[in-house]
């Protein structure tokens, strides 16, 4: 029996940068995760999975990350896609930097 | 040290120039990813968790003033300002841009280096002895046998697609600084009954997931015969070797479903077949190396002022008892530089900070550095007399931490706040170790204690031969931290004994604290180091003190 359907976002580097992005509900690519579309259903996240990693020459390594709902949208649910969305512990580089 | 021929500048050159046109046909679509990716790992270009990383080596651990300069300006133009110096002798940067690379790559090229067969199932940067050419108990200086090395596994027809990725270690002294037991292939220095110089081979040592101590396949091969051996051992793993499961094909496997008596006499078989050959070209090339790594012109000149700042100045004295090491020629010292400011990442240079080093290198080094696998920079050769205008300016710079082979001296790989493979953090671990103990003041009383942490089971960090290794784990979505006691990298090597259950990350520096605190009661004296104490009393002690709870329900 299939357990119960974790919510998703779709997620994925840029190309030229390498920075983690994150498919929107309007088909953008945000560096934000709070921006991503928290996707609920399992047929839905496949479609949307398709639909990113179609985009060749924007984004690469294209893969659903568990997330969850938060006061100012979808939050990382695992310490891995928390580091992703934040940047280093050492440095204050990446995102924590660059989008604050 | 050897300089760049016109072969190899041209070679690397064309490379850079492959590789600037892959990126842009990969840009314009030309190329997908899937065709892309192993192009850009043969040039040592991997995507991590928030950019891209560039894989620089630094070939068995060498470098010259200009081109540490060259790091240098490569972090502050292309990169964040800093650049990260391996376990690999290898230097990486953190935040390329793709389109940068190729410019990157070229100025390189412009200082004679690459970033070939850093990633891949080759033969990867061949690693050296840090002190080569400078330690007091060096037989000869193994660079040239590792720069023979390096030519020969360049671009090798033969071994380009490796069952896996192949490490090859040299050291030229009995005493092991290379780790050559935790290596594909580990190559020693030692003399026969006839006192000729040649190697002991070890085959089949590696760390990571399955941890193993390289086995003896030749106690005495003479120097003569280095290249004809090496690639028997190569041939005979390219054949055997498993290429239908990628955590069973490093050579250490091969090694152990064959056997050693077995994967010798295989080796020696081969060995005899191709040696003849071996009729005299590689013997011709490696003398010319050897020439281009003769030693440099030794200054004579009085030591009296380095005796009167150390009987002076106790910051110096601090700093020379604990970053000194021996050198041949009694007038000089070998200067490491510690990487290591307590609280600071493990292995990261400023880019400020490499061109001081190159400065200093040139005016009083020799013109020499080098990287040790240990994340520290080497002054090879610095005249006593020099000394404490080195200690000045690396103080200036916040070079000057009094901290090498001590608690605080710590190994530890990127981790999870830069690697894609990681399971957790090592460097804020490390940080934490580190500050904790500078500021209890205790770690010159602890005396020599290596930590060596890996944020993954792939053991970048060397944590099964740390005297404590410090393993990072996903446990069940949260980081949990495996220690291991009793690891040993030297010529006396050993895989460090797990401890038992593992600790959350805020338990991590409790649990470490209470290790130093059992080692510091039952230490026999404070001579006796804590690797000693360890092989004295085994786990006991140190398991009580980590889980004092158990104790005492066992005794409930």
């Amino acid at each position: 029996m299939k357990g119960r359907f974790t919510p998703k976002v779709v997620t994925a580097n840029d190309l030229r940068l390498g920075d983690v992005v994150y498919l929107t509900p309007d088909d953008r690519w945000s560096r934000l995760h709070r921006e991503a579309e928290l996707i609920t259903d399992e047929a839905a996240a496949e479609l949307r999975l398709h639909f990113a990693a179609a985009q060749k020459l924007t984004v690469v390594g294209v893969c659903l990350a568990d997330a969850r709902p938060g006061p100012d949208g979808p939050e990382p649910v695992h310490f891995r896609e928390a580091f992703r969305a934040r940047g280093p512990s050492n440095y204050p580089h990446g995102k924590q930097a660059d989008l604050t | 040290m050897y300089d760049y021929s016109d072969f190899d500048d041209a070679f690397v050159r064309a490379r850079v120039a492959q590789f600037a046109g892959q990126v842009a046909r990969r840009l314009d679509g030309s190329l997908t990813e899937e065709e892309f990716r192993p192009l850009r790992l043969m040039n040592g270009l991997y995507l991590q968790l928030h950019a891209y990383m560039l894989r620089v080596a630094i070939p068995y651990g060498t470098l010259n003033p200009r081109q540490m300069r060259q790091l240098g300006m490569i972090a502050d133009r292309w990169d964040k300002g800093y650049g990260h110096f391996t376990t690999r002798q290898n230097i990486q940067f953190n935040w390329p841009k793709l389109e940068d690379v190729p410019a990157i790559l070229s100025a390189l090229a412009d200082v004679g280096m690459h970033a070939i067969q850093t990633s891949g199932n080759c033969v990867r940067n061949v690693t050296a002895d840090h002190f080569a050419g400078a330690a007091a108990d060096e037989i000869e200086d193994p660079r040239p046998v590792a720069e023979l090395l390096r030519q020969w596994s360049t671009d090798h027809p033969e071994f380009q697609f490796l069952p896996r990725k192949f490490k090859i270690a040299v050291t030229g002294s009995p005493h092991d600084r290379a780790v050559t037991r935790a290596h594909d292939i580990g190559l020693r220095m030692l003399r026969n009954a006839a006192g000729e110089p040649g190697f002991e081979v070890i085959v089949g040592g590696g760390l990571g997931r399955t941890p193993m101590i390289g086995h003896k396949v030749r106690a005495f091969l003479p120097k003569a015969d280095l290249l004809p051996y090496v690639e028997a051992i190569l041939s005979v793993y390219n054949m055997l070797g498993r290429r239908d499961n990628k955590y069973k094909a490093r050579i250490k496997i091969t090694v152990h479903e064959t056997g050693v008596e077995e994967m010798t006499r295989l080796i020696e078989d081969r060995f005899a077949q191709i040696r003849p050959q071996f009729v005299g070209h590689d013997q011709a090339l490696l003398a010319e190396i050897e020439a281009a790594f003769a030693p440099p012109a030794f200054r004579d000149a009085p030591t009296g002022v380095y005796d009167a700042f150390r009987a002076a100045d106790p910051l110096f004295r601090a700093w020379a008892d604990t970053n000194l090491a021996l050198h041949r020629n009694p007038q000089y010292a070998i200067v490491t530089v510690s990487l290591k400011a307590h609280g600071e990442t493990p292995g990261d240079a400023t880019g400020d900070q490499m061109r001081l080093l190159a400065d200093l290198a040139e005016r009083y080094g020799h013109s020499e550095l080098r990287i040790s696998h240990e994340q520290n920079v080497i002054l090879p050769h610095v005249h006593k007399s020099d000394l404490p205008a080195v200690h000045a300016a690396l103080v200036q710079a916040r070079l000057g931490t009094a901290n090498v082979g001590l608690i605080s001296d710590i190994i530890a790989c990127p981790g999870m706040d830069y690697c894609a493979l990681a399971t957790a953090r090592s460097i804020p671990v490390a940080q934490d170790i580190a500050r904790h103990f500078d500021a209890l003041k205790l770690e010159h009383d602890i005396g020599p204690l290596k930590i060596k942490i890996s944020g993954c089971i792939n053991a970048c960090g060397h944590h099964h031969v740390g005297h404590i290794g410090i393993l990072g784990l996903d446990r069940a979505g949260v980081e949990n931290y495996q220690i291991t006691l009793g690891g040993d990298g030297t010529e006396t090597a050993v895989i460090g004994e797990r401890a038992g259950p593992g600790f959350a990350y805020d338990q991590i520096l409790p649990a470490i604290g209470r290790i130093i605190t059992a080692y510091l009661a039952i230490r026999q004296s404070p001579h006796e180091t804590f690797l000693e104490t360890f092989r004295r009393t085994g786990m006991g002690p140190f398991k009580a003190a980590l889980y004092p709870d158990e104790g005492a329900q066992d005794a409930a």
